[in-house]
């Protein structure tokens, strides 16, 4: 009001970075959630808020997180208190609902019994039992209710209050040791339940002080279990974690070097100079971040170098005796005198990535915001300049926060670490094809199998070029794919002479009559051009065969990103049916003549 | 920030109903879609978005601005703003 809008706008969207000003953020929860709805739409999302005390300030600030991360909420809620109604009880508004996720929204506050003052183990494990009886209850019905649908669970946080002091923590009466109990329970229910999955709030309260987290005038005067300040803040926090439920989890992490990954310029002080090690409290604030860094590459996430430096010089600072990230740590080295927007278009391109998969870190502000500025899709967390708290900040975004961790995050880096021995080896061949057979490729095509819904539903959320329909779907929703008659599903799975690529290729098609429509064909491109496409089409119409399908039906759904396979179809020859002003295009495969085999650089292995 | 419990140092000097109104006036603006002009007689039920989600959003929202805290169940039963900006002003003076 009076104030421009766009200024308004940056301002109070700064409000939503760590940290979080939350005052700013309660008295500016309209004009937010307005300004976001005013960008490009995002993907819709159903969430059914299932609360134990009132959720319409848990609902209203996740709702404005969501819409930031590009996430377009529609919320059921349940009537106050009614957890456990909705989920036992069949709800006829919940079932029409649909929801891709029930998150139950309880706290210490709903626990019904807490054992007796003087309880020994006996009593303590019974009342354990009757809590863990009542929540595995709720999540069984939901699951069988919504078979596509991923339940999150908060756990417990404390009461402010301790009535006997220290023991609660110390005795089997104590509120503290059910509580941390009950905790582990439910973490025991997640770990062997794909579609459950966990919202510490144990930890949240503790971030953001019991005392702040909960008012007994809140609860009093409006059954609300967590402050508006603490709703703030857990909205975020479930934000990131739905975020990564959806396969939002960002890919690849660029680092800038003089002052980020060590103190000082490595150019003009020399290697030996540089602090880094163990000698003063700098030098081992810059080692704690490169800790940090490989721990995030050791599960899977990728490295890259941007750095205005000569690469011999560089190179020379990533040798430092003390520390830890290496040059083969990292997917790609950009150092150079190249503006740092260029070199991280160069990165996203060399690792066959989008640019919105990319977190950039850079001690110096002003690359912050040049980057910030051209690269609007580049995560640019607001890192400052002390690197004690580089670490923090960087987790803080959210960015990196995985929603499970697979074999394939395992091993990913060292795929990348082939890729580049592979081009090298494309430039010695002059013949494509003479380099095809020399790749010495297997690939493995088989139906969905349990160990790989997980990578297939990340799969699905993560790629955006070469993909038909680019339909997302959760792990619930693949496993339903998987268990159903109605779908004929493959993965690829793809193996060369420098190493294993790993699943990079999903395939699924739902039976009608005598026809398999196509939902979803998606490739990873780090196996771009390498054949795998026609190898999945070779399976895909055996299956087909043995089903006695006569016709393949296709889709392409246009969006920004997946122009590559506008022209898929036709070039496995299938015949264009239909096309709209949108770009959409129909097409049929017919079966009924003689299927002749399009792959030939890949053996396909049993 | 509000920080429960907390009791700031310094002093505020005594405003009046129409200071506390006035002062008021701008965190209504930030709270509801629609236009709300703040009189002393007006009520919640004038305010067509002034539900209970508002009235804790309302509520937070002074208790930061003035850097005072209610006790239960206070703000709730003034009965028009005039009742309301009275009860900040006893807290504002009593500080």
């Amino acid at each position: 009001m009076g104030i421009p809008s766009q200024l308004l706008e940056a301002e109070v969207l700064q409000a939503l970075e760590y940290p979080v000003d939350v005052p700013l953020f309660l008295r500016k929860r309209r004009l937010l959630k307005q300004a976001l709805q005013g960008r490009k739409p995002g993907v819709r999302t159903r969430i059914a808020i299932l609360g134990g005390s009132t959720t319409a300030e848990v609902k209203a600030s996740l709702e404005v997180f969501l819409l930031n991360q590009s996430l377009e909420p529609q919320f059921y809620e349940s009537e106050y208190g009614r957890f456990a109604e909705d989920a036992l009880f069949r709800n006829p508004e919940l079932d029409a609902f649909q929801p891709r996720i029930a998150y139950i929204h309880t706290t210490w506050k709903n626990i019904r019994s807490f054992p007796a003052l003087g309880a020994g183990s006996a009593a303590f494990e019974a009342a354990v039992e009757e809590e863990m009886s009542r929540f595995r209850a709720i999540w069984a019905e939901l699951e069988k209710q919504h078979p596509s649908c991923t339940i999150i669970q908060n756990n417990f946080d404390l009461p402010v209050l301790r009535p006997l002091g220290n023991l609660e923590a110390g005795s089997y009466s104590g509120r503290v040791v059910y509580i941390n109990r009950l905790n582990y329970e439910f973490a025991c229910a997640a770990a062997g339940n794909s579609r459950l999955v966990i919202h510490d709030i144990h930890s949240l309260s503790a971030e953001v002080g019991l005392e702040k987290w909960y008012d007994a005038n809140l609860w009093f005067s409006y059954k609300l279990a967590v402050t508006p300040f603490g709703c703030v803040l857990l909205g975020k926090s479930l934000a990131n974690l739905i975020q990564a439920i959806y396969g939002r989890t960002k890919k690849c992490l660029v680092l800038d070097l003089d002052n980020t990954l060590w103190g000082g310029i490595v150019g003009d002080d020399g290697v030996d100079n540089l602090q880094l090690g163990s000698e003063t409290a700098l030098a081992e604030s810059y080692l704690a971040f490169q800790n940090y860094v490989k721990d995030l590459k050791n599960r899977g996430i990728l490295l890259a170098v941007c750095s205005k430096n000569e690469e011999a010089v560089a190179l020379e600072g990533l040798g430092h005796p003390d520390g830890i990230l290496r040059p083969a740590d990292f997917a790609a080295i950009k150092a150079n005198w190249l503006p740092k927007h260029q070199n991280i278009t160069d990165i996203a391109a060399d690792l066959n990535i989008g640019l919105d998969s990319l977190v950039f870190v850079d001690d110096n502000p002003a690359e912050r915001d040049i980057v910030r500025r051209y690269l609007p899709d580049v995560t640019v967390p607001e890192v400052g300049s002390d690197p004690s708290q580089y670490p923090l900040i960087l987790e803080k975004c959210g960015c990196f926060e995985p929603a499970s961790i697979n074999e394939d995050d395992l091993k990913r880096a060292r795929y990348y670490e082939g890729n580049s021995t592979r081009s090298a080896a494309a430039s010695a061949c002059s013949d494509y094809g003479e380099f095809l057979e020399s790749l010495e490729m297997v690939c493995e095509i088989k139906p969905f199998s349990p160990v790989y819904l997980g990578r297939i539903a990340q799969l699905t959320n993560k790629t955006n070029q070469f993909n038909v329909t680019t339909r997302r779907y959760t792990k619930a929703e693949i496993e339903e794919i998987a268990r159903e008659d109605q779908y004929i599903h493959l993965y690829g799975r793809l193996i060369d002479k420098f190493g294993d690529n790993g699943l990079i290729s999903v395939v699924v098609g739902e039976i009608e009559g005598r026809s398999l429509s196509i939902l979803l064909w998606l490739m990873s491109c780090r196996v771009l051009k390498r054949g795998m496409e026609e190898a999945m089409l070779d399976a895909l119409v055996e299956r087909c065969q043995e089903r006695g399908i006569q016709r393949i039906l296709g889709v392409y759904l246009p969006t920004a990103k997946n122009a590559m396979v506008s022209g898929l179809y036709e070039s496995l020859g299938f015949t264009k049916t239909a096309e709209d002003e949108s770009g959409r295009t129909t097409w049929v495969f017919d079966l009924s003549f003689d299927y002749v085999p399009r792959n030939r650089y890949i053996r396909r292995s049993e | 920030m509000w920080e429960p419990g907390q009791q700031p140092g310094c002093r505020n000097d005594l405003m009046t109903q129409s200071e506390v109104i006035a002062r008021l006036q701008p965190i209504f603006d930030d709270l509801f879609a629609e236009t709300v002009v703040l009189t002393p007689e007006m009520t919640a039920d004038e305010v067509e978005e002034w539900d209970s989600l508002a009235q804790l959003s309302l509520l937070s929202a002074i208790q930061t601005d003035f850097k005072i805290r209610f006790r239960v169940g206070e703000a709730e039963n003034t009965k028009n703003i005039g009742e309301l900006a009275d009860l900040i002003g006893r807290y504002v003076q009593a500080k």
